[in-house]
């Protein structure tokens, strides 16, 4: 059960992640009711208390709301949503881009690597 | 709230604890960790009132922590503390005897939840289903504080997960504070608010487990590993 969690960064922000994920594949909709704290906490594994820490980090960051005896939902805005997917696509990018710089790949070598990948993956579709 | 203060316990020559202060807050749950002798077990047997001081004070929500105390705190010792020849059944029947707030209804379920046969006498169940049962007694009294004294010692993966599972369920999480000894602590790291570190009778360290993760960059496995030193 504790495999689950990755041995670096708060468990909080893990989940914070996973439902930010979830939001940008739709598996969560906009508008959608999370489950209750003490539900998410048993399904994740987690004390109660993250779940609360993790609920109060997506609220800050405008991600779901807060309504007052009904629970927690994800938020209806539009432009809220359309930045998190963004901002999940530019951390991967980030993350690509640095690992080959690593490897010592240069930018040009990167885009033909990458045009070469995407183009076997539509001729294998052919 | 329970509250150490200047606690020493002495067991002939050896110390056991040595002039130690802690503080447990209510609504959390807490691990407490150590290699063994550390220290942990005794600091348990206090709480429930079961192993007197030295010297210091031990109070559990302002009283003094004796032998009355178990009416506030439920204590599952690492030890097995079953008659053979009762049913499950029987034991539960038994232990409501001994303790008033102990619900019937939520042994019931808890029960059910870890798949328990109420017919099945004590003799007969696997290590891990009697593991199990006394997390159930433990589980089904609506108590303050709940100690639990090495819950996963000797049980597979499969029966310490729903161990888990049930103190997810069945805590009271806003009115209990629950206090777990354990060596297995990456198991139940992700349910704990707070750890409490002891060595040799004293504390060394007491965090937030997302603190720790967030400052240190370390999980409390992590932590022990480097500052633990076994001699």
């Amino acid at each position: 059960m504790a495999d689950d969690y990755k041995q670096s960064g708060p468990i909080y922000m893990q989940i914070v992640d996973r439902i930010i994920r979830q939001i940008a594949r739709q598996d969560l909709k906009e508008g959608q009711k999370l489950p209750s704290v003490r539900e998410m906490a048993i399904d994740s594994g987690v004390n109660p208390n993250t779940i609360q820490r993790t609920y109060s980090e997506l609220e800050r960051m405008n991600i779901v709301e807060t309504r007052r005896g009904q629970g927690t939902f994800v938020t209806e805005k539009k432009e809220v949503l359309e930045e998190v997917k963004k901002k999940l696509q530019l951390e991967l990018v980030d993350r690509f881009v640095e690992s080959m710089k690593e490897l010592g790949i240069s930018e040009e070598e990167m885009m033909a690597e990458l045009k070469q990948h995407l183009n076997k993956g539509k001729e294998a579709e052919t | 709230m329970i509250i150490f203060e200047r606690v020493t316990k002495k067991y002939g020559k050896d110390t056991a604890l040595d002039e130690v202060d802690f503080t447990f807050q209510q609504g959390k749950i807490y691990g407490l960790v150590g290699a063994n002798g550390s220290g942990k077990s005794t600091t348990l047997k206090m709480i429930a009132g079961l192993v007197q001081p030295t010297s210091g004070t031990v109070t559990v929500n302002g009283k003094k922590a004796n032998r009355k105390i178990a009416e506030d705190v439920s204590y599952l010792t690492e030890l097995d503390m079953f008659y053979e020849g009762f049913t499950v059944a029987d034991m539960i029947s038994y232990s409501a005897s001994q303790f008033e707030d102990l619900s019937l209804e939520t042994a019931e379920e808890l029960l059910r939840f870890m798949e328990l046969d109420k017919a099945k006498k004590i003799k007969e169940l696997s290590k891990g289903n009697r593991g199990r049962l006394k997390l159930v007694i433990s589980l089904s009294r609506k108590v303050p504080v709940l100690l639990l004294d090495e819950p996963f010692s000797g049980l597979d993966p499969m029966v310490r997960e729903s161990i888990v599972k049930g103190l997810l369920h069945y805590i009271d999480f806003e009115k209990q504070t629950v206090i777990i000894a354990t060596h297995e602590i990456a198991e139940i790291e992700p349910i704990l608010d707070d750890v409490v570190v002891i060595n040799k009778g004293g504390m060394i360290a007491h965090f937030h487990v997302d603190q720790l993760k967030e400052e240190q960059g370390l999980s409390v496995v992590e932590y022990m590993k480097k500052n633990i030193k076994h001699s």
